[in-house]
C-alpha cells in the first residue's frame, strides 16, 4: 500500500469511527467482535450469493444425501411425505395452488439457506456446506431446473433463473 | 344522556340502531340516571334472590400467598387452544380465547404463540446479539449490556399473518372467536429501541434492510426494511412488566409494532443490515399470499385496521332477552383506531361504539356499546377505522380481491392470510351464537 493509500485508507477509517463522539454518548457496552468471530452465525444468503460460502455439490452426490437425512419426512424422490413435496408443482392459480420449489420460490438461494439454517428438522445445522450444496443441486435437477450434471456452488446458484421470478406485486411499496 | 322513562319508572338509554343498539353513552357518563337504566332490565321479570350465606371458605383463614401467583383453579378452562400438541415435527400454534378475557392486554399465559420447530430452552446468560453487516463496526451484547440502555414500553398488538384465515373459506367454520381469531394478542412490551443500538455500531448508508434471525432450531429469519428499524423498532425484553414468556420469545424478541407476526422474530440473536432482502424462506415462500391470478403479493407486512366482536361471540350463548353489552376488540398497524361501529342487523344499520381510554397507537383498543335483545333473531358486525383514514373492509370487498376456497378448508389451515375483513355473528332465537357471512 502507498503512503498515498495509506493516507486515504487511515482517513476513510477515522470518518468511519468518526461517529465515536456519538458512541461515547450511550452506554457503549456492545463489544466489538470480528468476521471470523461471527462465523459461525453469519449464515444468510442474499438474492445475488452474498454469504454464500466456499464448496460445491451435485445433484448425484445429493442424492445420496438426501438417502440418509431428508427421504423418511420429504419421501421417496423428495415427492412427499410426512413432510411438504420438494419436486413437481402444478400451476399457481390461487390460494389452493400448493406452492413448491419450482413453481413459487422466486430465487434458488433461498433453498440454499433454508436447508443450511432449519435442515434436517432434528439437526438443523449439521450438514456440511458441500452438502447443502449437493441437495441444492439435487432438488433443483430433479425439478429440471437445472441439468442433472451442474454443480452448485457460490457461482453457479446464484445464476439459476426460477420461474416464478416475477410472479410477486410488492404489497405496499412505500414501506419499503 | 337521551334518554326517556319506561313503564317502570326508571331511565331508559335510547336505541340508537336497529334491533336494540343503546346509545354507547348510556353506561359510559355513569351516575343514577344509568344505574337506574341497567337496573330497569335487572328488575324487570327478576325472581327475588336466594338468602346469602356466609360460604365455608368465608370463616376459615385461606391459603398461602405463593412466590408467584397462579389463577384460582376455577378458571383453568381458560385456555389456549393446541394445533400440535404432541410436538409432531410441524409448526406449534396456541390460540389466544378472546371470548374468556377482557380489556386491551393479553394474558402472558395466554398470548398466542407460534414456534415453527419447538420453543428452545435458552439460558439468558449465553444469549448474545449480535448486530453486524453494514455497520461502521459490528457489536455483540449480553442480555445484563442491553439492561443498562435506556428502555422504553409500549403497549402493541402481535398478530399472526395468517390470523383470521378460516374466513377465506367459502362458507363460515363454525367455530369459536378463539380458533377464528386467536392468532392475535396484544401485551405491553418494554426493551431498548433497535435505532439506540444501531447509533453504536453505526450505518452504512448503503443499509437499505436487516435481517432479524432468531436462536431457535431453524434460525428463523426475516428481513425488514431499515426504515422500521429507525422508527419504532424495539429489541423487547419485557412482556407485561415481566420477561417475555418463553414461547413469545425468551429472552429477546424483534418487536416491530403494527408489523406481521413472523417477523417479529423471536429468540432474536443476529441482526445484519443489508442492501437487500435475503428472500427468506418466510418471505418468499410462507407469508406470499397468492392471488386469483396466480400472482402472489411479496412483503405485506403491516397488519391492517381491523376488529371483531368478543362477547358476544360462539360459545357465549345468550341466556334470555335483556341487557348486554357488546365488546371486542380493534386495532391497526398504522396506529391508532379511530372509531367503532357496530351493528345488530347486519349492517342496516349502525350505532357507534364507545372506545376505553386510552387509545394507543398499534395496540388492541377495547370498544363497547350497549345492547337490548328482544330474543329474535339478530346478526352482529364491528366495523373499525383507523387515525390514518383506513376502513376495515367487508368480507365481500376482501374475496373480490383475493378470492376464497372452492372447498371448505379445516379451521386450522391456512389457505390466505392478511384476513382484516368483518365478522359476522348471528344471534338465533335460543341465544346460540353462529359465525355467518352477510
Amino acid at each position: 500500500m502507498s503512503m498515498h493509500k495509506l493516507l486515504i485508507f487511515a482517513v476513510l477509517l477515522a470518518l468511519a469511527v468518526g461517529s465515536s463522539g456519538a458512541f461515547a454518548q450511550g452506554p457503549n457496552l456492545g463489544k466489538p467482535i470480528g468476521p471470523a468471530e461471527i462465523a459461525a452465525w453469519d449464515i444468510s444468503i442474499l438474492p445475488d450469493g452474498t454469504g454464500l460460502p466456499p464448496g460445491s455439490g451435485t445433484s448425484a452426490q445429493g442424492a445420496s444425501v438426501y438417502a440418509q437425512k431428508c427421504f423418511m419426512c420429504h419421501g421417496e424422490n423428495a415427492k412427499g411425505g410426512t413432510n411438504a413435496a420438494l419436486v413437481g408443482g402444478g400451476p399457481i392459480t390461487g390460494m389452493e395452488s400448493v406452492k413448491t420449489v419450482a413453481n413459487f420460490w422466486p430465487y434458488a438461494t433461498t433453498v440454499f439457506d433454508y436447508i443450511r439454517r432449519a435442515m434436517p428438522w432434528q439437526q438443523p445445522r449439521t450438514l456440511t456446506n458441500d452438502e447443502v450444496y449437493a441437495l441444492t443441486a439435487y432438488i433443483l435437477a430433479l425439478n429440471k431446473l437445472i441439468a442433472e450434471n451442474d454443480p452448485m456452488n457460490a457461482q453457479t446458484l446464484p445464476k439459476v433463473r426460477m420461474p416464478n421470478r416475477d410472479g410477486f406485486i410488492i404489497r405496499f411499496p412505500d414501506k419499503l | 344522556m337521551q334518554s326517556k322513562r319506561s313503564k317502570s319508572g326508571w331511565l331508559e338509554p335510547e336505541v340508537v340502531a336497529g334491533n336494540g343498539l343503546l346509545d354507547r353513552r348510556a353506561f359510559l357518563r355513569g351516575g343514577a340516571a344509568a344505574a337506574g337504566a341497567m337496573m330497569g332490565y335487572t328488575f324487570v321479570g327478576s325472581a327475588a334472590a336466594e338468602p346469602l350465606a356466609d360460604d365455608p371458605w368465608s370463616k376459615v383463614p385461606g391459603g398461602i400467598s405463593p412466590p408467584y401467583e397462579q389463577r384460582s383453579r376455577y378458571e383453568e378452562k381458560v385456555a389456549r387452544t393446541l394445533s400440535n400438541p404432541k410436538g409432531e415435527p410441524r409448526t406449534q400454534h396456541a390460540r389466544t380465547p378472546h371470548h374468556l378475557i377482557n380489556g386491551t392486554f393479553t394474558p402472558n399465559g395466554l398470548h398466542f404463540t407460534i414456534v415453527h420447530a419447538g420453543t428452545p430452552d435458552i439460558d439468558p446468560d449465553k444469549h448474545r446479539l449480535l448486530i453486524h453487516g453494514l455497520v461502521k463496526r459490528p457489536l455483540v451484547f449480553t442480555l445484563d449490556a442491553l439492561h443498562r440502555y435506556p428502555m422504553v414500553s409500549r403497549m402493541s398488538f402481535v398478530e399472526c399473518g395468517g390470523n383470521s384465515a378460516p374466513f377465506f373459506s367459502k362458507e363460515p367454520i363454525q367455530a369459536s372467536v378463539q380458533a377464528l381469531h386467536g392468532l392475535v394478542s396484544c401485551a405491553e412490551w418494554t426493551g431498548v429501541r433497535l435505532s439506540t443500538l444501531l447509533e453504536e455500531t453505526g450505518i452504512d448508508p448503503k443499509a437499505k434492510w436487516f435481517i432479524a434471525e432468531g436462536a431457535d432450531a431453524p434460525a428463523l429469519s426475516r428481513s425488514v426494511p431499515m426504515t422500521k428499524a429507525l422508527d419504532d423498532a424495539m429489541v423487547a425484553l419485557y412482556q407485561n412488566g415481566e420477561r417475555i414468556m418463553p414461547g413469545n420469545g425468551y429472552p429477546m424478541r424483534l418487536l416491530l409494532p403494527g408489523w406481521e407476526g413472523n417477523m417479529n422474530v423471536k429468540f432474536l440473536r443476529r441482526i445484519q443490515l443489508t442492501d437487500a432482502p435475503a428472500m427468506s424462506y418466510y418471505e418468499a415462500r410462507t407469508y406470499a399470499p397468492v392471488l386469483p391470478n396466480g400472482k402472489a403479493y411479496q412483503f405485506y407486512f403491516l397488519q391492517e385496521v381491523k376488529s371483531f366482536i368478543t362477547h358476544p361471540s360462539p360459545g357465549l350463548t345468550l341466556k334470555g332477552p335483556g341487557f348486554y353489552e357488546i365488546s371486542g376488540v380493534a386495532y391497526s398497524g398504522n396506529g391508532r383506531i379511530s372509531k367503532v361501529m357496530v351493528s345488530a342487523d347486519g349492517g342496516q344499520s349502525w350505532a357507534q361504539t364507545a372506545l376505553q381510554e386510552p387509545v394507543p397507537s398499534k395496540a388492541f383498543t377495547r370498544f363497547r356499546t350497549p345492547w337490548r335483545w328482544d330474543n329474535n333473531p339478530a346478526v352482529l358486525q364491528s366495523h373499525a377505522w383507523d387515525e390514518a383514514g383506513n376502513v376495515q373492509p367487508t368480507r365481500a370487498q376482501i374475496v373480490a380481491v383475493r378470492g376464497e376456497t372452492t372447498k371448505v378448508p379445516p379451521v386450522t389451515g391456512f389457505p390466505s392470510q392478511h384476513y382484516n375483513g368483518i365478522t359476522t355473528w348471528a344471534i338465533e332465537r335460543n341465544g346460540e351464537v353462529k359465525h355467518v357471512y352477510a
